[in-house]
């Protein structure tokens, strides 16, 4: 069983609010289901190599240039944020 | 009207195939425009107990359909799918149409731009009705996952479509649109198409660009189509495949369509896949449907996919560990839901958690909390590291045995489609309807979903697997089946 402790700081990591209900209720989900995941220490894994990605690929790499946006594209993708500022996103001030 | 109609009813348009509705737009037996309305009628009546869809763009189909017709009368060469109307999964983008991806944090988000699959749908002149219900962020198996509400089964109202591309496959097989375009990660077309008895193809990983669809789980996520036959789902993938420079794992490998003669096919059938825990019910229907292969002469071998076990717990640390890095982006400060908006939040930190609190469903957060504590100090080796390490074992399991058979068979899951409300509480229940879906995705084959049969008035799917890249090989192996059995109408 993990703590609670330990939910609370998983949360924080994952920047996730939750209620001491929640918090309780996460408590229990995610025991049983690391619970189920312990099968998997049945497995001899010493001589493996991990898998990331299903199918063999290749880095493709390209020059680090801007490219040329359509203004329109520009405000389509600003006008979305909360709260901009002369064309930039704003955020609260993080520095005092 | 200039067309020289033959007189259809509305229920004989909304019943058609994509090539039979492209031949009756050639043969001008009918315009794309009354096509397209014969759908939209349809939804409006049809959707309201059903619940596929989140958004109709009438707007939008109908101009695209007016195109099509000028082109026909125009003397113009229309491609297989050009006028036919098609149902996109919620978390596709097309461009100035509200994408939700089933989530509060989305639900007025407007796509800025086409997903490659779109913009290749577009460029062959498809009819788009509308976006369908997903679970949130396509986690989940039975589409009640979603901020909107639950679709419901067309075969039986109480029931889920399954998950988590179930408008789509519910709107196929209630007629609602003529194929539609789904995403699977773990079973999410398979499963959905399964429930609802139509055809969902999951291609190799690669085969079609991701470009455009809402990230889930990068490493496991495809599109791919959902229609009413064999022939349909060949005709879209051939439209949707294809490299894509704005996805960089997509590639143009391909294996051509070669007629391929059943009898001297080999098919596999794993021994694992049908233990303790499965419906004998579904057991029975999916054994008819080998027993159908071995009368048409191909060769039945049982084989072993002998860590498959494994493969359900090594998923749900893979899979969660990618969707909590892919849902970092939803901060309250970018795009979609925001505290900012309707409180004052005193500062950064708590933009983002009650944002992310009050934006994100139960599901969505599971996981996240799931994949966070999996990839966190401390439990990365026991957990995410480990579970890449098996991934690595199950692949070399489907490596073995395909160098002995071309194809494998399988239920796509070991349950009937469930009663809304059976498995929503319990979220490792949930789980376990992926069982026979979710290796796939971690080894990236190519695998569908075929009707092969009903319990009571439920449709049973089987699962039909290939080598990488192999779609049109399992697909030709479906149709021999479709073909020597027609599965009966709803």
């Amino acid at each position: 069983m993990i703590s609670k402790e330990e939910v609370k700081h998983i949360a924080k990591l994952a920047r996730l609010g939750l209620t001491e209900k929640e918090i309780r209720k996460f408590q229990k989900e995610l025991s049983s289901i690391l619970d189920y995941m312990e099968k998997l220490k049945k497995v001899d894994i010493s001589k493996v190599e991990p898998t990331s990605h299903s199918i063999k690929v290749e880095n493709i790499m390209r020059g680090d240039t801007p490219e040329e946006k359509k203004l329109e594209t520009r405000e389509k993708l600003i006008e979305m944020a909360p709260e901009t500022k002369e064309g930039f996103l704003k955020v609260k001030s993080i520095l005092k | 009207m200039l067309y020289c109609k033959k007189i259809l009813s509305e229920m004989d348009l909304t019943r058609l195939t994509i090539k039979e509705a492209h031949q009756g737009l050639v043969k001008k037996e009918f315009s794309a425009l009354e096509l397209c309305k014969a759908y939209l009628d349809k939804i409006k009546k049809k959707d309201r107990e059903l619940f596929a869809f989140l958004t109709v763009n009438e707007d939008l189909a109908l101009s695209q359909a007016k195109r099509i017709d000028n082109l026909i009368s125009g003397g113009k060469e229309i491609s297989p799918i050009a006028g036919i109307p098609a149902a996109i999964k919620d978390n596709i983008l097309v461009e100035n149409i509200r994408c939700t991806a089933g989530s509060k944090i989305l639900e007025n988000y407007i796509a800025p731009y086409d997903a490659s699959v779109i913009k290749k749908l577009k460029a062959q002149g498809a009819v788009i009705l509308g976006k369908t219900n997903l679970d949130e962020f396509a986690l989940g198996s039975s589409t009640e996952n979603s901020a909107f509400g639950p679709t419901r089964n067309p075969h039986d109202l109480t029931r889920v479509p399954g998950g988590s591309s179930g408008g789509s496959a519910a709107a196929v097989a209630a007629d609602l649109c003529v194929y539609a375009l789904g995403s699977d990660t773990g079973g999410s077309i398979r499963l959905p198409a399964s429930f609802c008895g139509v055809v969902g193809l999951k291609p190799t990983y690669g085969a079609v660009s991701r470009y455009g669809l809402i990230a889930f789980a990068s490493s496991l996520d495809q599109i791919g189509p959902i229609t009413k036959n064999v022939e349909d789902c060949k005709i879209v993938f051939e439209v949707i495949k294809g490299k894509d420079e704005m996805d960089s794992t997509s590639t143009e490998k391909y294996v051509p369509i070669k007629k391929l003669k059943i009898e001297e096919t080999k098919i596999g059938v794993p021994k694992e896949y049908f233990v303790k825990g499965i419906d004998p019910e579904v057991e029975k229907v999916i054994r008819q449907a080998i027993k159908k292969y071995e009368e048409m002469g191909a060769k039945i071998e049982e084989v072993s996919l002998p860590h498959t076990e494994y493969a359900l717990p090594a998923y749900y640390i893979i899979n969660p560990s990618e969707a909590s890095a892919n849902l970092a982006r939803y901060d309250g400060i970018k795009y979609g839901f925001s505290i900012e908006k309707t409180e004052k939040p005193k500062n950064l930190l708590d933009v983002y958690l009650e944002s992310r609190e009050e934006g994100f469903g139960d599901e969505v957060r599971r996981r996240i909390m799931l994949g966070t504590y999996a990839l966190s100090a401390g439990y990365y080796e026991a957990y995410y590291l480990r579970a890449q390490k098996v991934r690595t074992l199950i692949r070399d399991d489907f490596e073995k045995v395909f160098k002995k058979v071309d194809a494998l068979l399988t239920p796509v899951s070991p349950f009937l489609p469930f009663k809304i409300g059976e498995r929503i509480e319990d979220p490792l229940s949930m789980y376990l309807v992926d069982v026979y879906t979710v290796s796939i995705n971690m080894v990236g084959l190519p695998a569908f979903s075929l009707p092969c049969g009903k319990v009571g008035n439920l449709p049973v799917g089987l699962q039909i697997i290939g080598r990488p890249f192999e779609e049109n090989k399992i697909l030709e192996i479906g149709q021999a089946l479709e073909n020597y059995d027609p599965p009966t109408a709803l």
